[in-house]
């Protein structure tokens, strides 16, 4: 349980978000932060509630509805000089930008040999488990993760969301920062004061353990430290990674722990095919093949588009702490 | 609607010097004379490709000679080989480009007249139409927050690329926020084999501006005295707080899309040739000539110093190396980069 000491405070990850770019703005006016309803809103989460007031219209941009150009927009602005954070006000509604994110901020240092940057970051909530039907319940990291150029993030802890945060805002090239809207007040966490910075592409063992490693990110983190927590109470060991981000990925973190437990499980809430699971599993198997004694296995959402509005829909679409602690049980017992 | 040639018998050189006046026709002569040098490279098997904009010379001379080097910030497009010499590229980088040498703006990573130079104010661009478009807007919106008076951006595109849907995106972003741009459409009325007709409801790409709440404007595209005439108004007006304005210059596409293209699988030689009566490189030749600002002589010279600058960027170009396989890696992220194995 968190508890705020004097250099923290207990913030949820929409607070979390909220004072890193808070303080983000406050100390570089560079910073602008572009999307819709971001400004006399605040966001439709409140994550930038009352910016406007202190920072004004032409660093908190109410944009039309036009995602694309919002990207673009802010590619232009960082080509620029200006360190923009471009908001999609929800991941479902990336996609008229992936030209922008895939084929220009992904490109542009490369394409220019160096010449130009993109420092900027792409903020958007994803994830479901909150009714979200088709169109506010999907994750997105496995279309964007293939793509050279880009780093993902992917946080789940409120002190993760603020120095992957910063990383992402201080970061030369363009950050995917994938926040989960489940765990935007479902999660607390103590967050240190002050600036600090984890760096982008590296793992964190949320849970130690020998048995089995679980390799994870996001909402299931959380649900998997749950199943692994009930499993250790049953006499079973069961290391829980959270990638934090997915591009770059931290192969040392997940080979260590493969390494030492011999067994792997990896948790998302994307759906299986090509998605950030079938990367690790390829990856551990040409690497480490033969210090395993079970199969890999994947925990993944059925193949189909994402999950229905409808509840008994949702449930079968996404994991529970239960089906999880029932695959880490098999896995451990294998 | 064909653009129509403009009076040659009144002589106006809104307010351009003799000397202003011969740039112009030494960029739009060098302009065709690299670009034919492309395609004769490519016939001789030394390049894999080149691209043409044959017909453009004269707005991107007239544009260019509307920018202000060392302020102004150019957002092109592929086709804008005039444009990109007339705000000071070299033929030298020119060939690097069309030979993909390691010393190219891109290392010889991107196709031929994709360049990126932050000296000149030339801003890297894809091939993706009208991807640029908002990357304008966005360093427009950069200038203007930074309260950089007195600079603006221009950017280019083609007919077809006023099709896409963040070509609009961008314009109407522009015009909400008063931005210091200046959107110059090069109207060729073709889209690789798509003709105007199949790109939009009504030919003239102007008319939308007022739908926009901005000026538009059109021009001659083959007369580049009035290009540079319209695209200075429209920049004056960007760097002093006016806002953005939508300037569209006639001109015409004479040659195929690229090497790779044949365009008499879609128009006819006759179309073309009646075109190519007003071809804009010629016409100017003869008007700097007949109100003598430069004679015959000169012009002479003029075009064998082009020649010859042509011919050493050719050879000092075609000198340089390629691109290292291990090049392939660089310059992906900053810092050195794993890449995953």
């Amino acid at each position: 349980m968190a508890v705020a000491t004097s250099s923290s405070q207990v913030l949820n990850n929409v607070e979390a978000v909220r004072a890193t770019l808070y303080e983000a703005l406050k100390n570089d006016d560079k910073v602008v932060i572009l999307g819709e309803d971001v400004g006399s809103r605040g966001n439709v989460f409140l994550i930038t509630k009352d910016f406007v007031k202190e920072f004004g219209t032409e660093r908190i941009i109410d944009t039309p509805i036009a995602e694309a150009s919002i990207v673009g927009i802010a590619v232009g602005m960082a080509m620029e000089g200006l360190r923009p954070i471009a908001e999609i006000q929800f991941a479902d509604f990336i996609y008229p930008s992936f030209n922008q994110i895939v084929g220009e901020a992904a490109k542009t240092r490369y394409r220019s040999n160096g010449e130009y940057t993109c420092p900027m970051v792409i903020r958007t909530p994803y994830g479901g488990g909150v009714r979200g039907a088709l169109s506010h319940s999907v994750s997105v990291e496995a279309l964007f993760y293939h793509v050279p150029g880009l780093k993902i993030v992917v946080p789940s802890f409120p002190a993760d969301v603020k120095g992957l945060l910063n990383a992402a805002i201080d970061d030369p090239d363009p950050v995917l920062f994938l926040e989960h809207k489940k765990t935007y007040r479902l999660i607390k966490g103590e967050v240190p004061d002050g600036h600090y910075v984890i760096p982008i592409g590296k793992a964190d063992v949320k849970k130690e353990g020998s048995q089995l490693s679980v390799v994870s990110y996001g909402l299931y983190v959380h649900w998997a430290l749950e199943a692994a927590n009930q499993l250790e109470n049953e006499g079973m060991s069961v290391e829980v990674i959270d990638l934090r981000s997915v591009r770059p990925m931290d192969r040392t973190a997940i080979l260590q722990s493969v390494r030492k437990t011999r067994k792997l499980l990896i948790i998302h809430e994307d759906n299986k095919f090509g998605g950030i699971g079938a990367e690790i599993s390829a990856m551990v198997a040409e690497e480490a093949l033969f210090d395993l004694d079970a199969p890999i296995r994947r925990l993944a959402a059925p193949d189909v588009p994402a999950m229905g509005y409808a509840m008994p829909l949702e449930e079968a679409y996404m994991s529970s702490p239960a089906k999880m602690a029932d695959a880490m049980r098999e896995m451990v017992k294998f | 609607m064909t653009a129509k040639p403009s009076a040659e018998s009144k002589f106006e050189r809104q307010g351009l010097t003799d000397e202003q006046l011969v740039a112009m026709l030494r960029v739009m002569i060098l302009h065709r004379t690299l670009e034919n040098r492309g395609f004769a490279l490519n016939r001789q098997g030394k390049i894999p490709f080149a691209s043409a904009s044959e017909g453009h010379e004269a707005v991107q001379a007239g544009a260019a000679m509307a920018f202000v080097r060392g302020k102004d910030i150019l957002v092109p497009y592929y086709r804008d080989l005039g444009l990109d010499l007339g705000i000071g590229l070299t033929s030298y980088e020119v060939m690097l480009s069309l030979f993909a040498r390691i010393d190219d703006h891109s290392g010889g990573r991107q196709f031929p007249h994709h360049y990126a130079s932050k000296k000149l104010g030339l801003y890297t661009i894809s091939s993706v139409i009208a991807a640029q478009t908002s990357h304008a807007v966005g360093a427009a919106y950069a200038l203007k927050l930074g309260k950089e008076h007195g600079r603006a951006v221009l950017t280019t595109f083609g007919d077809g690329a006023t099709s896409e849907g963040e070509w609009h995106e961008s314009v109407n972003f522009a015009a909400i926020h008063t931005l210091p741009i200046v959107f110059l459409c090069e109207n060729n009325e073709w889209a690789i084999s798509t003709p105007l007709s199949a790109q939009m409801g009504q030919p003239d790409v102007y008319k939308r501006a007022e739908g926009y709440g901005m000026p538009g404007v059109v021009a001659d595209g083959f007369d580049p005295i009035a290009c540079y005439a319209v695209t200075k108004e429209a920049m004056d007006r960007a760097r002093h707080g006016g806002g953005p304005t939508l300037v569209e210059a006639k001109c015409y596409r004479f040659l195929s899309h690229t090497t790779d293209d044949d365009d008499r699988s879609y128009r006819s030689r006759e179309e073309v040739a009646e075109r190519r009566k007003d071809d804009p490189v010629p016409k100017f030749e003869r008007l700097l000539v007949e109100q003598g600002v430069l004679t015959p002589g000169a012009l002479d010279e003029l075009k064998a110093s082009i020649l010859a600058e042509t011919n050493e960027a050719t050879d000092r170009a075609e000198a340089v190396p390629y691109p290292r396989p291990e090049d392939l890696f660089s310059r992906l992220y900053e810092g050195p980069w794993e890449p995953w194995q």
